[in-house]
């Protein structure tokens, strides 16, 4: 019988299945950070025991860290301290941690598989939602609470219930300005914030396939802002170009009984889903959100919904409020629009390639003095790319921030927030009321459009810009 | 985990959709290293001002309204994955999340933590919208109904066979987990050979 990518992967690391309950699922990646991962030593210390499998396990501190100054102590102390217990308790467990002012540090979606730990046919997992940035390898990637973190450190093991599974194909050409970030965006605002709730998905399409690993990643991270619990895409060519001599790789003759493994990891033809959508590349436009979920948005030159005629009242009410929250008016345009901030970083949009194509954009310009510009490398390794290919000369010509690695305004846990009531264009993964700072207003967009809304200093269309 | 079967219990209905992780327990107040306490900042941004006084028109700030269960609108729990979001919830002191829809990681994480998510019709749940303060409803998770005790009115709502009983007796998956170590070795043995 024909099989889909995911369940080739799962059915391999399915050691038993409880009559009417969830099935035990075998873990091959473990990543933890500082915010997530506490408890869960606490939790498993309390009962006694030590991490079981430490070699599976790869931790960073990323969530709360300053991303200036990264040398000195930690000013806040909450965060010292939460910093602190990591790197106790992975001493204490033997875990391997990359944390500040080591090499490898970073943003833990960026490191797993810029260190060649991500590769194809893994089950992935992390106390944090972005896991299913990996899923853009070819692994079931998901993220867990601390409770399951707690399972991990234990046994290996998760409980858990198949997902139904979704397919989405995008076939075609993308339009002009149109990124990964865009088809993410666009497929989210078809199918809302809850549409893929219950699912695993996987994208596929002509589409898909010619996108690089980075493009692929961002894409597959934003599958929670659908509800996924996890997306996938399948590995090829460029996936395994891609892999081939970073740190954790196989090499040698490993590399080739993994390849072969490997390129065994696709849908077959004819195997069934429980959903399936198709999207045609050329009505994709680039995106903007206007609302506090990624769910609303429009196309960067479309107009916010007029709220009247919402026949669904929850829906209605659910936008008034996320209207008068942003401060917008329905039926109006966001382009034109002054901001005061944009935020370029996060899992979603701080790898090289990200950092490349904004400084490609904004080469010999300066940003608009209005605006204030905040780039975050998404860890050490973009950070030292960034020095050697000499994007940071550009950037700071053009007046923009560099900051070191970290999830930073992505979430407002360190001192990188927006101020109430201020615009910023992120190119993170989430516009949720204060998300990036108590009443800060977020627009999420691709990084081609933050950096163009940088230099212009209002939100503007990529396709008007001459760069 | 405490074992729960039956909750009787006046609520708090909140209902509003999407009501995201970063609303129940902004990121700032993730620095905690136990799970104790986070109650006090449930809903923090919609409950207190900046400078810390509260906010008078949200619910939790009206004496009026208490009870152990909390009933939202739908697609509840949506967002990050932090767990501290059930932890809150549940030492604030509900016991019971009702709505017409849940995100996926917030339910595995109630159940984990001995919060029954209790998913019901978006019909069932006007009708509890519509209840006067100080009407009680009551959930039985043995047969997994939710009835309204005014009128008995009442909805069966799903949960997973295994969850369910693992809530009744009050015990956790790692102590499953535990129990079959020796499967769990056994496997790792075929799957690195
Ligand atoms: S960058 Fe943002 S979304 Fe990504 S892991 Fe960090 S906090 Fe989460």
């Amino acid at each position: 019988m024909p099989k889909t990518l995911f369940d080739k992967i799962w059915y391999k690391h399915v050691i038993k299945t409880i009559a009417g309950g969830p099935a035990v699922l075998y873990i091959d990646k473990h990543f933890i950070h500082e915010v997530t991962s506490p408890q869960a030593f606490n939790g498993i210390e309390k009962r006694g025991l030590q991490v079981w499998r430490p070699q599976n396990t790869v931790a960073t501190a990323d969530h709360n860290v300053p991303t200036i100054n990264q040398h000195l102590p930690i000013k806040d102390e909450l965060s010292r301290i939460q910093v602190q217990q990591l790197k106790d308790n992975c001493a204490r467990h033997d875990i391997a941690l990359y944390g500040l002012g080591h090499p490898f540090q970073g943003i833990v979606h960026i490191i797993g598989p810029e260190l060649g730990i991500t590769q194809p046919g893994m089950t992935i997992v992390c106390g944090d939602s972005h896991t299913s940035t990996h899923g853009a390898f070819g692994c079931i990637a998901f993220g867990i609470g601390t409770s399951e973190v707690e399972m991990v450190f234990a046994s290996q093991c998760l409980m858990q219930t198949k997902p139904k599974l979704m397919r989405i194909n995008i076939e075609g050409e993308l339009n002009k300005g149109v990124v990964s970030k865009d088809i993410i965006l666009h497929i989210i605002a078809q199918i809302s914030a809850s549409g893929a709730t219950g699912y695993a998905v996987e994208y596929a399409g002509s589409a898909i396939r010619r996108l690089s690993m980075e493009a692929r990643m961002t894409i597959c991270n934003m599958s929670i802002e659908m509800g996924a619990r996890a997306g996938m895409i399948a590995p090829d060519d460029i996936t395994f170009e891609y892999i081939k001599g970073r740190q954790f790789a196989p090499s040698g003759e490993r590399w080739n009984l993994k390849l072969a493994e490997w390129k065994e990891l696709q849908t077959d033809d004819g195997a069934v889903f429980d959903h399936e959508i198709n999207i045609n590349a050329s009505e994709i436009q680039p995106m903007i959100t206007y609302g506090t979920n990624p769910g609303l948005g429009i196309a960067i030159n479309g107009m916010i919904p007029v709220t009247d005629t919402i026949p669904d009242e929850g829906e209605r009410k659910n936008i008034v409020k996320a209207l008068q929250y942003m401060g917008l008016e329905p039926g109006k345009q966001l382009l034109g629009m002054p901001v005061q901030h944009v935020f370029i970083g996060s899992c979603t949009n701080a790898r090289i390639e990200d950092l490349r194509l904004v400084a490609s954009v904004i080469k010999g310009k300066k940003k608009n003095p209005s605006v204030q510009v905040m780039i975050v490398p998404g860890s050490q390794q973009v950070a030292r790319q960034v020095q050697e290919e000499g994007l940071d000369k550009i950037f700071e010509e053009a007046g923009f921030a560099i900051r070191q690695a970290g999830c930073s305004a992505c979430l407002g846990m360190n001192e990188d927030k927006i101020p109430a009531g201020e615009y910023c264009i992120s190119t993170s993964n989430r516009n949720f009321e204060g998300r990036q700072g108590a009443g800060a207003r977020t627009l999420l967009a691709s990084p081609l459009t933050a950096a163009v809304a940088a230099i212009t200093g209002v939100v503007t269309d990529v396709r008007d810009f001459h760069y | 985990m405490k074992a729960i079967n039956i909750i009787e219990s006046t609520f708090v209905p909140m209902p509003m959709e999407n009501i995201d992780t970063d609303q129940i327990i902004p990121a700032r107040f993730l620095k905690a290293t136990t799970r104790l306490g986070f109650g006090q900042n449930l809903f923090r941004d919609w409950r207190y001002e900046t400078d810390g006084s509260p906010k008078e028109n949200f619910i939790l700030n009206n004496p009026a309204y208490t009870g152990e269960i909390l009933v939202a609108g739908k697609n509840f729990g949506c967002g990050s994955s932090r767990e501290h979001a059930a932890w809150s919830i549940l030492d604030y002191g509900f016991y019971v999340v009702v709505s017409s829809f849940f995100a996926d990681i917030f339910k595995n994480n109630a159940l984990n933590n001995g919060v029954i998510p209790v998913q019901v019709s978006e019909e069932f749940l006007q009708k509890i919208f519509e209840l006067n303060n100080g009407s009680t409803l009551t959930i039985n998770l043995e047969a997994q109904t939710i009835t309204i005790d005014a009128t008995s009115d009442n909805e069966t709502f799903d949960i997973n066979h295994y969850k369910k009983t693992c809530l009744i007796n009050g015990y956790d998956d790692i102590d499953y987990l535990l129990s079959i170590k020796g499967e769990i070795a056994e496997f790792e043995k075929q799957y690195y050979n």
